[in-house]
């Protein structure tokens, strides 16, 4: 709808100008992790002198090691789980009919406003006294409440896009409805479900909130909230390479991730949100 | 439920409605062949499992907030543990703490929420119409969107932070922005926009791909302004959209947290009212009190849905879903 040379520039410059603003946050927490200690102060956007100390610092110790493990195991766990219960919900919401069902989309949709934040005191209460606090299922419990909602969505949504002819057809030869969803239906949801995985995992591994109040201890502590404990050699210092560096490396797999799936992650967060 | 709702209805009739109801439901499942009863028990199996886990792990506690609250239950004199009736939300609307922290909430939800609308509708435009580098705009507002925000907040912070940030350079020196408290709010805002704008940007744009292109051309053939052709054929039929799009942002942010946590941990008068809340549990170990403005925040967090959803008509994503 525009041509011309000077709109042209002016969409290259605007295009531009997101790109800088969306990356150099993400440049700004790398240099930090490279730049040697005795110049993190100089105020300088790139590294004066570049070392790879803070990165040996983080991965000797167990805090950052740990932390790690918990984290990839965590949102692991809690992925897999999201997707395989919410693909279940989901195939019964697109595709089958039974009382309930508008209340239970209902149910859904208030659980994506609710604020953690309201379920922080009493989970931490009842954790502690059924001896969930500071476990990984501690976690993965609310991860998996928290992640359902979009999980259902987005599942539902890529399941309504299905051939359904198909599912007929096997249940014509003889395969019972289970049988029909998984030998048939499953493999051609498979895409919606490796969108639905990357945005749970996405959620799960950003998540502060019940990481910083449901942990105590290296057990289950996740790595944005191992970062928020980091402390300085001494007390007087602060360890801004340690925490640069730690989380370059917890920004990496997401960045893998946008890079590789960007279509998939922009299908996915629009489809369950805006069709209506 | 429905049966409930009319207030015309004289008592008389509505005391006879329900054995009226029942026998007509009952005959209207009467003729349910084999496979519409497996259909439904199937349907109710396969949501079970999500059902209960979103139920135990939200309604049940959000009810055990409810009862913590009445309480009064202090972690460090646990003995002393007492039903205090409505005592602690007494204490807490009373306190020139929740105000503020409410007064700071409100202002971070609303400026960040306009702000975003702006700037995401901008970035829609360019990720549907730009002629060059479309591709690449959408994969590098991927990176706010997906980056840990714990990440990103210390990413701003540094970047704040007197002779270690590349912005504080800019400043006057010896200024310290995170140490006061508007500056600090401002960087808290900049921090929370940076981050969720390409997640209204997507909305919008998902909003967008519904206007068809042929309608803008006929405007522009008929000499429509580009502003005519945004303010009359684009913006009213975004309008579900944009709405849905600013309810899941307006609650998003209302629910700030993590920015603020890392950046000022609520010092200087700069408390959302979640780090409030946590503040009264982790620090000052007062579980009546954490629960109570737990409660409080969900009431709030429902009011604004409510607003939406009935006041501006928003439809709840989801509804085409339950249609089906």
């Amino acid at each position: 709808m525009n041509s011309g040379a000077r709109t042209r520039t002016l969409w290259g410059v605007s295009n531009t100008v997101v790109i800088i603003v969306a990356i150099v946050p993400v440049l700004w927490i790398a240099s930090l992790s490279f730049k040697d200690p005795s110049t993190i102060t100089d105020g300088t956007f790139l590294p004066r002198k570049w070392t790879l100390e803070n990165y040996r610092g983080i991965f000797d110790t167990s805090l950052f090691t740990r932390a790690l493990v918990n984290s990839i195991g965590i949102a692991l766990i809690a992925t897999v789980l999201a997707v395989v219960v919410g693909s279940m919900a989901a195939y019964a919401i697109a595709r089958l009919r039974f009382p309930g069902k508008g209340l239970l989309v209902a149910a859904t949709l208030l659980i994506a406003m609710f604020p953690p934040i309201s379920l922080v005191s009493p989970l931490f209460n009842l954790w502690r006294q059924i001896g969930l606090f500071d476990t990984w299922p501690g976690l993965i419990i609310p991860y998996l409440t928290f992640s359902l909602p979009l999980a259902i969505y987005t599942l539902s949504a890529f399941f309504r896009e299905i051939p359904w002819d198909l599912e007929k057809a096997a249940r014509v030869d003889g395969a019972t409805p289970f049988q029909a969803f998984m030998r048939v239906i499953a493999p051609l949801a498979a895409p919606g479900m490796v969108t639905t995985a990357i945005l749970v995992f996405i959620f799960c591994w950003n998540d502060f909130v019940f990481a910083i109040s449901l942990t105590s201890t290296n057990a289950s502590r996740t790595v944005p909230a191992a970062i928020a404990f980091f402390s300085g050699a001494s007390q007087f210092e602060t360890p801004v390479g340690s925490i640069a560096a730690a989380g370059a490396v917890i920004t990496i797999p997401i960045i893998i991730f946008v890079f590789f799936f960007q279509r998939r992650i922009v299908a996915g967060l629009t489809s369950g949100a805006v069709k209506g | 439920m429905t049966d409930a709702a009319p207030t015309s209805h004289g008592t008389a009739e509505v005391l006879e409605a329900p054995p009226e109801v029942r026998p007509r439901r009952r005959r209207a499942k009467a003729p349910l062949s084999e496979g519409a009863r497996a259909e439904r028990r199937l349907g109710w199996l396969l949501c079970a499992p999500a059902v209960i886990v979103m139920v135990a792990v939200t309604a049940y506690p959000i009810g055990y907030a409810v009862y913590l609250s009445l309480q009064r239950y202090d972690l460090r004199f646990p003995a002393a543990k007492e039903f205090v009736g409505l005592a602690n939300y007494a204490t807490v609307l009373t306190d020139n703490l929740w105000w503020t922290a409410f007064a700071i909430t409100m202002v971070i939800t609303v400026v960040s929420v306009v702000i975003e609308l702006v700037l995401g509708m901008g970035l829609a435009l360019i990720m549907r119409w730009a002629l060059v580098g479309r591709g690449a705009v959408r994969t590098a507002i991927l990176i706010p969107y997906g980056i840990v925000t714990v990440v990103a907040a210390y990413s701003w912070q540094y970047a704040w932070t007197p002779n270690t940030g590349y912005l504080a350079g800019l400043l006057p020196s010896g200024s310290a922005p995170l140490t006061q408290q508007w500056p600090a709010i401002g960087i808290i805002i900049l921090a929370e926009i940076w981050k969720t704008t390409p997640f209204m940007a997507l909305l919008l744009l998902a909003g967008l791909s519904l206007v068809p292109e042929e309608l803008l051309k006929a405007a522009k053939v008929d000499g429509a302004t580009a502003w005519q052709r945004f303010t009359q054929i684009m913006v009213p039929l975004m309008k579900p959209a944009i709405l849905v799009a600013l309810l899941f942002r307006t609650l998003d942010a209302f629910r700030i947290f993590d920015n603020i946590f890392i950046m000022t941990a609520g010092a200087n008068d700069t408390r959302s009212v979640s780090i409030l809340g946590y503040d009264n549990l982790f620090t000052a170990l007062n579980l009546g009190i954490g629960s109570t403005i737990s409660v409080l925040i969900f009431i709030a967090v429902g009011i604004i849905a409510f607003i939406f959803v009935k006041g501006f008509g928003t439809a709840a994503p989801g509804q085409e879903v339950a249609r089906r």
